[in-house]
């Protein structure tokens, strides 16, 4: 079945590259995107600069969604989009089917973007999977208007040397935050995870793809301290990310203080929190840089007008369409020539007391040092400790060892 | 009265055509074509006509159903494709995972916590909508706006109505002094939940079934019932009921086959839809979807796919022959 639906596919596709070949032939692109990439109006702008290219715009509620019908298309051996978005916390896993993608690798494009950010994409053999769009560099989110009446600094650059730079210092700070308020410290143990777990250099799998995440004492070390953090000095305000309740968290009086905050971020607590005054950012991160998210734009070699796709895909990805982006939607670029820009640096927002968002995540950029090690079961495995988790935090059905000890059968599971 | 009829120009015109034998002195008149052409027509058409139907559920009924059987018996990845043949290797490998037992228990949960109410419910407003209503048609039609909905937006409102924190329902519990619920934190908390979204939407159009049922009963039984001095509630039990019985165990089937493959509401319910932290709420169709899409082994979620259809075929069998015994032994009396 399978296979006669790839042959499907691929006499399609030869069929369409003898034709399609041919200069200013009209040709419709379509593009997959998730939650919010800020490529409308890019869109629209490419068409005018090709009149030959029409672009189809298919969006995705959810990275999670966005995955599983790209899982489906690849097969399938057809459905997939010219250009499909894959996130960073699944890349890896894509990489087992390199044979499905095509190499975008481009001599004139080599020192486009961050490091961190295109050494992820490379294959083994030197193929590039994806290109770049944004990036997810972290700082740390906060309430002024609760820091002031608890008694606490309120300014950001005072915030930040009061919320240190380690996991500890963060933690000691939130201990004497909620000693003077009715709030809690952070909304709930996942939120905190995401900025722990992205620092830690091989957490889950190790380079050979063998599970390690219940033996990794790093792991375990991380869980304890949070869960001690969350539970025990109560920090949390118990409420799993992305849940109705935490969106209609943020409206209430006494919920959390701080948050940890990747540019896009931005935009999520502005829309959950709009009545609320009070928001600020604070240039710090515990433990040092942190990368949480962020994307690349693939070409699935079953696609009909895979050059035209490959070029669209380039033009997103540049450094001025990627400004463009950030500008609307607040996805952070991670080209190098974009994150150096005056655009970027002068860049403030509103909503965050007018906070300089732009420089502030630059130089978080700038302090991300390296990404973790992603392996083909990440996003399996981070769900299975995000579920350990929240079963202590969140549901409080389990102790944390109680909770550990399902993970650890889940990993059996998976191995 | 035309089966004998047709019947024996057949035989006739296939010992005729297949041996000659010459019968004692008087020989048969010939069959002409044509009336044997109509005698074809008269017996096989009525299969040709039907036939779309079974030739339809072959190719998107049948067909998937064995191939799934198929899959299951080998390693099988959702982008990859088949690997090589390992037998029972999935179904072993199923069984021994405690998330399948869960999602079991879960599913039956659900299950009885759904139908049993929505059955008993949607008699007795369909035994209301029976009665000689001001404007009919409203109430009648009104009871299926909820099947209308959809299930998606159907969730969305129920799981907000059953949030943890500041859902309305643990709102109304503690005015009343009742200490919040953890809808989505306990397990069965959890699964009442979901089996509310699950009857908001079913009661309603079981109940214009049954009333359809009703409407077909004689209303002379109920007149002869009440010159026999029965009141209404023994005119329900002894008339109505055992009226509505090849209605109830078609309602009972059809909600078991829909209530044992409950996917919709159990993944709406929060924002992961995954079934809980500890896999609360997770029924077997989600945890086929978890296997084949999330896990990429579509091996194993045929296994999953089969065990499930074997369930259903189990249940469905008790459920037949257990209505049936009751049906019958009410005729005998």
């Amino acid at each position: 079945m399978t296979l006669a639906l790839t042959a499907c596919g691929g006499s399609a596709e030869g069929d369409d590259s003898s034709g399609g070949g041919a200069e200013g032939e009209d040709v419709t692109l379509s593009v997959t995107t998730f939650n919010e990439f800020g490529y409308e109006d890019l869109f629209e702008e490419y068409e005018e600069l090709n009149d030959n290219i029409t672009i189809e715009h298919n969006k995705i509620d959810t990275a999670e969604n966005a995955r599983d019908s790209l899982r489906n298309s690849l097969g399938a051996g057809q459905g997939a989009s010219d250009i499909e978005p894959i996130e960073v916390d699944w890349l890896a896993e894509f990489q087992q089917y390199p044979d499905r993608f095509e190499d975008l690798t481009d001599p004139e494009l080599e020192d486009r973007w961050l490091d961190w950010k295109n050494e992820d994409a490379v294959l083994e053999d030197g193929r590039l999977i994806g290109y770049g769009t944004d990036s997810g560099p972290q700082a740390v989110c906060y309430r002024a208007d609760l820091f002031e009446e608890a008694g606490l600094p309120t300014d950001r650059e005072e915030v930040a040397e009061f919320l240190g730079d380690s996991w500890e210092d963060y933690f000691a700070a939130g201990r004497e935050f909620v000693a003077e308020s009715d709030s809690a410290w952070y909304s709930g143990s996942d939120n905190i995870w995401q900025g722990m777990i992205n620092q830690v250099e091989v957490p889950y799998q190790n380079e050979e793809g063998e599970i390690i995440a219940d033996t990794n004492t790093e792991v375990k070390d991380l869980y304890d301290q949070l869960l001690e953090a969350s539970v025990e000095d109560e920090l949390s305000a118990g409420l799993a990310q992305w849940s109705g309740d935490w969106s209609d968290a943020f409206q209430r009086e006494e919920t959390f203080a701080t948050m940890m905050c990747p540019g896009w971020m931005l935009g999520i607590i502005e829309g959950n929190a709009a009545e609320v005054e009070g928001w600020d950012i604070a240039n710090t991160f515990p433990g040092g840089g942190g990368n949480w998210g962020g994307s690349y734009l693939t070409v699935p070699s079953q696609g009909e007008n895979i050059e035209e796709a490959k070029e669209l895909a380039a033009w997103l990805t540049a450094p001025e369409q990627q400004l463009k982006a950030f500008d609307v939607v607040g996805a952070f670029p991670s080209t190098t020539e974009a994150l150096e820009s005056d655009e970027l640096l002068s860049a403030t927002n509103e909503f965050f007391n007018d906070a300089p968002t732009g420089e502030i995540l630059a130089e978080r950029a700038e302090a991300v040092e390296t990404q973790p090690l992603k392996g083909t079961e990440y996003l399996t495995i981070n769900v299975a400790i995000q579920d350990a988790i929240n079963r202590v935090d969140v549901d409080g059905i389990d102790d944390p060892d109680a909770s550990w000890e399902k993970f650890v059968n889940d990993m059996e599971a998976l191995r | 009265m035309s089966a004998p009829a047709a019947h024996a120009p057949v035989t006739t015109a296939r010992s005729g055509g297949s041996a000659p034998e010459p019968r004692t002195g008087r020989r048969k008149p010939k069959v002409s074509f044509r009336h044997r052409a109509s005698t074809w027509d008269r017996r096989y058409s009525p299969y040709l006509y039907i036939s779309p139907f079974f030739l339809l559920f072959a190719v998107v009924g049948l067909f998937p159903l064995i191939y799934t059987g198929w899959v299951a018996t080998h390693d099988w990845d959702l982008i990859m494709g088949q690997g090589e043949f390992i037998g029972a290797e999935n179904f072993m490998a199923v069984l021994g995972e405690r998330a399948f037992w869960i999602s079991l228990r879960n599913t039956l949960s659900i299950f009885i916590l759904s139908s049993a109410p929505q059955v008993v419910a949607a008699i007795l407003i369909a035994y209301l909508l029976d009665y000689n209503l001001r404007a009919k048609t409203f109430w009648r039609m009104g009871v299926l706006v909820p099947y209308v909905v959809t299930p998606v937006a159907v969730a969305l409102i129920f799981s907000n109505l059953f949030g943890d924190r500041f859902g309305l329902v643990n709102s109304i519990l503690e005015t009343v002094g009742i200490d919040a619920i953890g809808w989505h934190s306990g397990t069965l908390p959890s699964h009442l939940a979901i089996a509310t979204m699950v009857n908001f939407r079913w009661t309603g159009y079981n109940a214009l079934i049954f009333l359809a049922a009703m409407q077909a009963v004689p209303r002379d039984l109920y007149e002869a019932a009440e010159i026999d001095g029965a009141g209404k509630v023994r005119q329900f039990i002894s008339v109505t009921i055992p009226n509505l019985r090849p209605t109830i165990i078609f309602v009972i089937i059809t909600s078991t086959i829909g209530g044992l493959q409950i996917f919709d509401e159990p993944r709406m319910f929060d924002q992961y839809g995954r079934g809980g932290t500890d896999g609360q709420w997770q029924t077997m169709t989600m945890y086929l979807y978890e296997l084949g899409w999330t896990r990429s082994d579509f091996g194993q979620a045929s296994a999953v796919a089969v065990l499930l259809f074997l369930l259903i075929v189990a249940i469905g069998l008790v459920n037949f022959i257990i209505t049936r015994r009751i049906s019958s032994s009410e005729v005998k009396r």
